[in-house]
């Protein structure tokens, strides 16, 4: 099996949604990409998981194969004990409507002909919910609560609203259907950094007054630590460490968390850049994987197991799990021969 | 569009020039449309040193491209009103002519653009594109064009590079190309780099590798370099002095160390506030900035941030700030309300106590008291 092990998923009953084994491929002229090979994931109740990595490391393909969008190649996607990946047509249609999907670009994915209260009033619509009356005022207090004046924004199309109105907007339309769980696909990376934190906040303010679940994709390590209750770090494909945010990033075990970590430019004059320990080459190609680790390639801590066998996930602490044959934390951790290693576990 | 000033020099064969190698004088860049007039940069004056590092910070909209395009004389077109003045090594850029600036892109400036894959020709060989300007420039022959082009690829970083100038962009990874862009921007020698956002569309491993090449070359070269980004980060560790732009103006310029120790301008201070922070725990409250940038056709009359600074009273609105000194020398601000004064202390308590959107806001960290703030300064919005 090419899965990286289930150590890390939880057997108590508020488990929300839980995929299993997910695998999504996309059969190309060049070949079969191998977007998502094997994950297992799993979000409580309440929760918001992050799910972070840098482009094609399967992060968003994850994020639309749990709305089936498109259907994984295999692997389960159990939403609240139903497997969606095994119906299809109206009983999916339905279950979805308490799945909704935030998309990264607020402008892009509202359709520019048709009025804010229209575009929010949609699924309400759809579904034939209450009267029109009570579909007006569900329309108004969504707008409402996500920060816009009913009053002034239902007559207005959206290129009358910046971006970060426009992702106010997308917002108040996931929330109209009432849903159980909402996946936003880096929903504040096209907006300013003064409007981001806008939004970032608004999301935490709906979840808690909707009783929301979260998985937040983004490629911004901060971003997700912010948000996120728990945070998976994805790399091509695979996961590499799932864990608590406070604790993955205060000692990460992956050596592809440790890069991550050290790359990003610290706010703060009196931190030197660092020069050292960054990761060389380019990410594989997604058609042809390394096999074994699938990180081993750029990886400075790979020996000869990472090659022929593939890590499994396992806990190195208490809610802190990670797929590497010699992780930076735990028993297993390198000693301080090992420079870079030495340099991340204790920074 | 205007003549070079009286007084000024025209571009000759510059040598002996003993001031700073960029001066940029009250330079204003503003563009002629149809909605009225776009003052994308309005009166920015700065100086750069060879060997010296400049970060501009702003985001979208700021000026901050606008401006560094503006310098270089890129931005072309009837509707571009340039005034003010920049001078490079003491020869007056504003007004200068075409030719004029040929004889100075490549060899004295160049640029590396935000988007490598649309600032390449996707239709000409990576290796030729770096010739070209060893060519035209240096009228250096084919032969040791090529040498020069393999010399350079090698030197940003890109391996085997006898078979790489002979292959398309498209065949390169995104930091790949942005490495081609860089020596491309580098091939002729040139005194002052500009860099526009040069890692925003690369992934955050990428960024680090594509920064520290800058920064060596910069070093090696003894380079003058603009750095533009949105990205406070980026700036901090790799700047002598950061400006940092709000509605087409400097709203705070200072030493980078000054910057961050001693904030004055309650834009920047926003801005500092309001990026969550690995060393923050998860789920910290971040601060926010109520509101939207101005446009800028109808720039507020006064200071271009008091619509939704936390700490603005009567007077901001009405009366612009000039740009003053602080204590530390070479840190200036646009502000009567400094951050860290008691004036600046006095006034927040006094929105505080009055519920001013803007500073509940920033206070709080309520997104909706921020709608409210981007609703007041919508014309015919209101509350």
């Amino acid at each position: 099996m090419a899965g990286t092990g289930t150590a890390h998923l939880r057997d108590t009953p508020d488990v929300l949604l839980r995929i299993e084994d997910l695998t999504v491929e996309f059969h190309t002229s060049a070949g079969v990409v191998h977007a998502v090979s094997g994950i297992s994931l799993d979000v409580r109740e309440g929760e918001t998981l992050g799910l972070v990595g840098e482009s094609g490391c399967g992060k968003s393909t994850t994020g639309r194969a749990i709305m089936q969008l498109p259907a994984p190649t295999s692997g389960r996607v159990l939403f609240e004990g139903t497997d969606l990946a095994a119906i299809e047509g109206q009983r999916l249609r339905e279950v979805r409507t308490r799945l909704q999907f935030i998309f990264q670009d607020p402008i892009s994915s509202l359709n520019p002909r048709r009025k804010v209260k229209d575009i929010v009033a949609e699924p309400l619509r759809i579904w034939k919910r209450g009267t029109e009356q009570e579909r007006k005022d569900r329309v108004r207090e969504v707008l409402d609560a996500v920060g816009l004046d009913p009053d002034v924004a239902s007559e207005k199309r959206p290129h009358q609203f910046s971006g970060g109105q426009c992702q106010r907007i997308s917002i108040a339309r996931s929330l109209v259907l009432d849903p159980k769980l909402v996946i936003c696909d880096e929903p504040v990376s096209a907006l300013d950094v003064s409007v981001q934190a806008q939004i970032l906040n608004l999301l935490e303010d709906m979840k808690a007054r909707y009783g929301l679940t979260l998985i937040f994709i983004a490629h911004d390590l901060a971003v997700v630590k912010n948000i996120s209750d728990r945070v998976a770090v994805m790399y091509l494909g695979k996961i590499c460490e799932v864990g608590n945010p406070d604790d993955l990033y205060a000692t990460p075990a992956h050596p592809y968390t440790a890069a991550l970590l050290r790359s990003i430019p610290v706010p703060d004059p009196t931190v030197a850049p660092v020069q050292s320990g960054l990761l060389q080459g380019d990410l594989p190609s997604p058609i042809d994987p390394p096999a074994g680790c699938r990180f081993r390639t750029r990886c400075p801590l790979a020996q000869e197991r990472c090659a022929v066998e593939e890590p499994q996930i396992r806990a190195v602490a208490d809610d802190h799990y990670v797929a590497c044959h010699f992780p930076l934390v735990g028993d297993t951790a390198p000693s301080a021969a090992a420079p870079v290693a030495a340099s991340t576990a204790a920074p | 569009m205007s003549d070079p000033r009286p007084g000024r020099r025209l571009l000759t064969a510059s040598t002996g020039h003993d001031g700073a190698l960029l001066e940029v004088d009250d330079f204003r860049t503003h563009f002629d449309t149809p909605d009225g007039l776009v003052k994308a940069v309005d009166g920015v004056t700065f100086s750069l040193e060879r060997g010296k590092t400049l970060g501009i910070v702003g985001e979208s909209g700021s000026g901050k491209t606008v401006l560094a395009r503006s310098i270089m004389g890129l931005l072309i077109g009837k509707n571009v009103i340039r005034s003010g003045s920049a001078t490079y090594n003491g020869d007056e850029l504003v007004g200068a002519g075409k030719s004029q600036l040929r004889a100075l892109w490549g060899t004295e400036m160049a640029m590396v653009f935000q988007d490598p894959m649309t600032s390449l020709n996707p239709v000409m060989k990576v290796g030729r594109q770096i010739t070209e300007g060893l060519r035209y420039h240096l009228d250096l022959p084919k032969g040791e064009a090529n040498e020069q082009a393999m010399q350079l690829l090698d030197s940003v970083g890109i391996p085997d590079a006898k078979r790489r100038i002979t292959q398309y962009p498209h065949e390169l990874s995104g930091g790949m190309r942005q490495r081609v862009t860089i020596a491309i921007a580098l091939a002729c020698g040139p005194k002052l780099l500009f860099a526009d956002e040069p890692t925003t569309a690369l992934d955050v491993t990428v960024q680090a590798q594509i920064l520290n090449l800058l920064n060596q070359q910069q070093r090696e070269r003894h380079m003058a370099m603009v750095l533009v980004t949105h990205d406070l980060g980026v700036v901090a560790g790799r700047t002598d002095e950061i400006a940092v732009m709000y509605a087409g103006q400097i709203v705070e310029k200072a030493p980078t160390h000054s910057l961050f120790a001693n904030v004055r301008m309650p834009y920047t201070e926003a801005l500092l506030k309001s990026i969550p922070k690995l060393e923050q725990p998860s789920h910290t409250r971040l601060q926010i900035i109520g509101g939207r940038p101005p446009d800028l056709i109808h720039p507020p009359p006064g200071c271009r941030f008091a619509p939704r600074c936390p700490y603005a009273q009567p007077k901001c609105h009405t009366e612009p700030p000039p740009l003053q000194e602080a204590e530390t020398p070479g840190h200036l601000y646009r502000c009567w309300f400094p951050v860290g004064t008691d004036a600046g202390r006095e006034a927040l308590a006094k929105n505080l106590a009055h519920h001013v959107p803007a500073a509940e806001a920033a206070v709080t960290g309520d997104p909706v008291m921020a709608a409210k703030v981007e609703l007041a300064d919508v014309p015919g919005g209101g509350v």
